[in-house]
């Protein structure tokens, strides 16, 4: 499914977080949005998901979603979100439950989903019993169980230790590889965004604009820093984002 | 490090400020005070009428016992107390939730609760005679009444904590409102609810003796007041003693409901 945000703004109050934001999201293809802290990056994803309301703008959906997709726009959050008081399959069920499937269709997709994130032998364990990156991957699952259109991602590594995010940008990749989706994924984190990003756009500090947007052509698969061309656009990522970020840090937080 | 003639341990400065639950501890405590109770009622040290012997009252609780009145009291209060506390505790529930969710509940009910929570409910004893009659509906009502305001305020307190992520979590993956309220609000409330249970039943002990000063005839209430009036203390102290078995249990009670319920928090 094919989504546009189109001259999108925001403010809370007299702050104005969010201005004039274009952008396409192309279907089968991952953006990733990078900016300094306090941009208002999650919030455009969350309007884009429609948790929020923009101020001005719209965000367009080009046309109908899928009609086997129970959620087409489907989030995964930086803190997970799961219900600690429900077990991992139970976490999945959650999403599910609410749609007209069968008890038999509905265990189908848990067990599928499971197994696709690895996570089979787990199904019956407490959230507070997993890592953190078994975590996001539950939250992983839980999005795959609604056969989402656009995958909603707002940083879902940052609150993992360096080699579990490493791990996990593996599987993500892995899976992309295996069925190619559409997502919005929210980062801060450059190098996740050259290893996953078919386009990357740069926001500025607030307000939040978009600076640049640079296309990646390369396959995700095999996709290393080591590689030149990918560390020579990561430099200039990092170029362009390097005044606004030293700006941003020095900024006081009185949101 | 060249000074080795130094060399001493690092001095450990870190722990403390953390109380565990020490087994026996508290019965041995509660014990201890029985004992020295005793000792000094028999030495002389504490009259007669400061204190009655420990060993007495255990006699007076016997003869209760075994005069088959120990059931005669006790059957009716333990069902002032259940009915009391549990339309208290269910209405208070409710009106928390409903104040956790609405603006408009909220907005009306909260200053409300804030003007009722104060008042001894004892105060208002000749009205609920008026209101509910002078047979079981007033104590009913009594005690009822005294449980509802700090369930609500407990209540309210816990739907509001419940972790605001979560609940966009569910939007987020379309879960109708009903649905959002039933498996996300009320189970992420529920360690709150239960704690301010804790304090809602205790209170309904305390009202239960309040509440059966309105000519109950039988009662634990009813014991320990007609006993206080003739300065019978051993009566009074075995009545007493029965209203903190009581508490103990309530507590014991709902501390296997948070076991049972709330295992998922480990």
């Amino acid at each position: 499914m094919e989504l546009h945000v189109e001259g999108l703004s925001h403010a809370y109050g007299p702050l104005t977080v969010l201005d004039d934001i274009n952008l396409a999201i192309r279907p089968g293809q991952i953006l990733c949005l990078v900016g300094p802290s306090g941009c208002g990056k999650s919030t455009l994803l969350r309007m884009i998901g429609g948790l929020e309301q923009p101020d001005g703008g719209q965000v367009l959906q080009l046309s109908p979603p899928p009609t086997e997709s129970l959620n087409p726009l489907t989030f995964i959050f930086q803190d997970f979100a799961l219900l600690p008081w429900r077990s991992v399959a139970g976490n999945v069920a959650l999403a599910l439950e609410h749609h007209d499937l069968s008890a038999g269709e509905r265990d189908g997709i848990i067990a599928d989903v499971l197994a696709r994130t690895r996570l089979s032998d787990f199904a019956d364990v407490l959230p507070r019993q997993l890592s953190g990156g078994m975590k996001q991957r539950v939250a992983i699952a839980r999005a795959l169980a609604v056969r989402p259109a656009v995958m909603l991602m707002d940083e879902p590594l940052s609150a993992l230790d360096a080699q579990t995010r490493e791990l996990l940008l593996d599987d993500l990749v892995g899976l992309w590889t295996r069925t190619p989706f559409t997502a919005v994924y929210v980062t801060h984190n450059l190098d996740e965004a050259v290893r996953l990003g078919h386009s990357i756009a740069i926001l500025s500090r607030r307000p939040g604009r978009v600076r640049e947007v640079l296309d990646l052509d390369m396959p995700l698969e095999g996709r290393s820093l080591s590689d030149p061309k990918l560390a020579k656009a990561r430099d200039r990522l990092w170029e362009s984002m390097r005044e606004e970020a030293q700006t941003a840090d020095r900024e006081l937080a009185d949101v | 490090m060249s000074d080795s003639d130094f060399a001493k341990p690092v001095t450990y400065r870190g722990g403390g400020f953390k109380p565990v639950p020490v087994a026996w501890i508290g019965a041995a405590f509660l014990i201890a005070l029985v004992i020295i109770a005793e000792i000094g009622t028999r030495t002389g040290i504490i009259s007669a009428l400061t204190l009655p012997r420990p060993s007495a009252v255990l006699e007076t609780f016997a003869e209760l016992y075994s005069s088959g009145l120990l059931w005669k009291h006790l059957f009716p209060s333990l069902s002032r107390l259940a009915v009391g506390a549990f339309l208290g505790a269910a209405v208070g529930i409710a009106v928390g939730v409903a104040i956790g969710l609405f603006s408009i509940a909220r907005s009306a009910l909260v200053p409300l609760v804030a003007a009722i929570f104060p008042i001894p409910k004892i105060a208002l004893l000749p009205l609920f005679v008026i209101w509910f009659g002078i047979g079981e509906g007033s104590k009913y009502a009594l005690i009822a009444f005294g449980t509802f305001t700090p369930t609500v305020v407990a209540t309210y307190g816990a739907v509001d904590a419940v972790d605001r992520g979560l609940i966009r979590m569910a939007q987020s993956f379309n879960v109708p409102w009903w649905g959002i309220v039933r498996k996300i609000v009320l189970p992420g409330a529920l360690p709150g609810i239960l704690s301010g249970l804790r304090v809602s039943l205790a209170i309904a002990i305390i009202l239960l003796v309040a509440a059966e000063m309105l000519g109950a005839t039988y009662g634990i209430g009813a014991y320990i007041l007609e006993a206080g009036s003739l300065y019978d203390l051993e009566r009074l102290f075995a009545g007493v003693t029965i209203l903190s078995l009581l508490g103990i249990v309530v507590s014991w009670a709902i501390g296997r409901l948070e076991r049972r319920l709330l295992a998922w928090r480990g």
